[in-house]
């Protein structure tokens, strides 16, 4: 082929690669600007503090108070990390240093097929099983909510939606882990388990928070399946049992009637700039951390 | 002192083992709950008909209309993803080649991408079609996946790439090949197993998102003609039937789920098969 045509695809292809690289680069920022500009509106009128502090939810009159939301927000993802904590850091230990090969190659499968399965099958497998059970509880703790659909459930579900996430990062962090220096331990006469708890969950301790932290910001967005069984009242709610109205789920439930209510679509695009700076912020730490374990070993 | 650490030992296998076969037990009891919830509504009217008139009060039709949207959301969604993904992966691995320290950063922001939660697409997407004054369609659908699936995509064709030796592309440029000429010529062939299970994870991501297309399809009745016509989804279908005060209607979303998981798992089969048999003609 003649050069100068060759150069000119070359070009043409180098311009192809370098546009959808910085596309998506860029994407998180084009997004951020996008809800800063429509949730311009409400910031100039109210200030911020009052508008995340303030638990004054009346559209219809203006009030635009986002802390039930937020604050079910919280609870629900702290909720679901510390279910999930236990369960993903046992399996994990479990998988990489006790199963037999075989074993441990079916439970990665499983694992795989557990990280595939849509939030809204998730969803529905929380109104099946887990909301009966809640309700269960419930009612036999006397809680004035007995119908199930809680800030508990929504607790559970987020846990087994985050598990496959945060279960595959914690099999590759103790992979991650030198052989020499198990063997050494084990040389010197600690039993398998004393290895375990005293030198590779040591050496990789800031890893496993990463990871968790990944965890935790993954539960913060969960839309669809927390929805499904939180129970959605706006309210800050008082106990485990009482239903929750965390911020996606605001987003997904109002994005209808967003445009006939002035300044709503502010308030709602508010709350999703907020879930996208806490998500960035929190990936991005968690994920130096996990780098500088990568690079390390 | 000997036989208390070996005792602790057992010990505290047992509690890990009983931990984990709980996950396995969660995955089984989801599989059990959808199948004997919705295998009684599932039957061939179902999955071959769109919805007839009162299909939501509880009479006949059935959910192509959702089968269909949702395959068309999900491979138009992964196609258009490759288009951005496979250069942008490249440019990773061919300009970017001799500054790792760039290549850290931009892989850093990916991972960081990948974990914006959908609704926040959603959002966005919402925001730019209002601004633009498009409708909700089936393209916008596909746009806004397609975004949402690219970091996940350049990422697990990085991941692959980065098994290639250095000499492959250093005895190539040495050759006098442009670095996009080996990239479109050379990793390409040798990232196919890479590129393959990225599109079916991409497939599979693209058919069961709901919060981003929860703004973006739209919900029709007909099975879309056009991209520029509104779709329904399958998880839309599951969500909003679910909501009905009706039994019939409501057994029918576990109905739509049955087909849903069954649909996930073809694809994650299909893309373990797959990966094995394009991992043949790799350089080591």
């Amino acid at each position: 082929m003649n050069f100068s045509l060759r150069y000119y695809i070359e070009k043409l292809r180098k311009s192809w690669m370098i546009i959808s690289l910085v596309i998506i680069l860029s994407l998180p920022f084009l997004i951020g600007i996008s809800l800063l500009f429509k949730s311009w509106p409400l910031l100039v009128s109210t200030p911020i503090s009052e508008i995340i502090f303030s638990s004054n939810w009346m559209p219809t009159k203006g009030n635009f108070g986002l802390w039930p939301f937020i604050f079910s927000s919280i609870v629900v993802s702290l909720l679901g990390l510390l279910i999930m904590i236990p369960f993903t850091l046992a399996s994990a230990i479990y998988i990489t240093q006790f199963a037999p090969n075989w074993i441990s190659k079916v439970l990665r499968t499983v694992i795989d097929i557990l990280a595939g399965i849509p939030s809204v099958i998730f969803g529905l497998w929380g109104i099946i099983v887990i909301v009966p059970m809640v309700s269960e509880w419930a009612t036999s703790a006397n809680s004035a909510n007995a119908s199930g659909y809680s800030i508990l459930a929504a607790g559970i579900v987020v846990a087994v939606t985050t598990l496959p996430f945060v279960l595959n990062m914690l099999i590759e962090l103790f992979e991650s882990v030198p052989r020499e220096l198990k063997e050494s331990t084990l040389a010197m006469g600690a039993s398998h388990w004393q290895t375990i708890k005293d030198v590779i969950l040591k050496k990789i301790r800031p890893g496993i928070i990463a990871a968790f932290t990944l965890g935790l910001s993954k539960a913060f967005g969960e839309t669809i399946a927390v929805l499904m069984v939180v129970g959605n009242v706006v309210q800050i709610p008082d106990s485990i049992f009482a239903a929750g109205y965390p911020l996606p789920a605001l987003l997904a439930n109002n994005y209808g009637e967003m445009m006939s209510i002035p300044k709503y679509d502010s308030a709602l695009m508010l709350s999703a700039l907020m879930l996208l700076i806490i998500v960035i912020l929190f990936n991005y730490f968690a994920h130096k951390v996990i780098r500088f374990y990568q690079s390390k070993m | 002192m000997n036989s208390r650490k070996y005792l602790v030992e057992k010990i505290v296998k047992i509690i890990l083992l009983i931990f984990t076969i709980f996950i396995v037990f969660v995955l089984l009891s989801i599989f059990y709950g959808i199948f004997k919830k919705g295998l009684s509504a599932l039957n061939w009217e179902i999955i071959s008909q769109v919805p007839k008139g009162g299909y939501y009060f509880g009479k006949e039709g059935g959910i192509l209309n959702a089968i269909v949207g949702s395959l068309y959301l999900a491979i138009g969604a992964s196609l258009i993803a490759l288009v951005i993904s496979i250069p942008a992966a490249f440019f990773i691995h061919t300009y970017l080649f001799s500054y790792p320290k760039w290549q850290k950063r931009v892989r850093l922001w990916l991972d960081v991408l990948w974990g914006i939660p959908p609704i926040v697409y959603g959002a966005f997407a919402f925001n730019f079609m209002l601004f633009m004054g498009w409708p909700s369609s089936l393209l916008a659908a596909m746009i806004t996946v397609a975004l949402l699936i690219s970091p996940v995509m350049i990422r697990s064709m990085d991941e692959s790439l980065q098994h290639n030796s250095k000499g492959l592309f250093e005895s190539a440029l040495s050759l006098g090949f442009f670095k996009g000429e080996i990239g479109f010529k050379f990793l390409f062939k040798q990232s196919l197993p890479g590129i393959t299970t990225a599109f079916l994870l991409a497939l599979g991501k693209g058919l069961g998102d709901t919060a981003s297309v929860l703004f973006t399809a739209g919900f029709t009745d007909y099975i879309p003609e056009s991209i520029t016509e509104p779709a329904a989804t399958l998880p839309l279908a599951i969500f909003f039937q679910l909501s009905s005060p009706i039994p019939e209607v409501k057994e029918r979303a576990y109905a739509a789920a049955i087909v849903l998981t069954i649909i996930i798992l073809v694809i994650s089969i299909l893309s373990r098969v797959l990966s094995k048999r394009f991992s043949k003609n790799r350089i080591k």
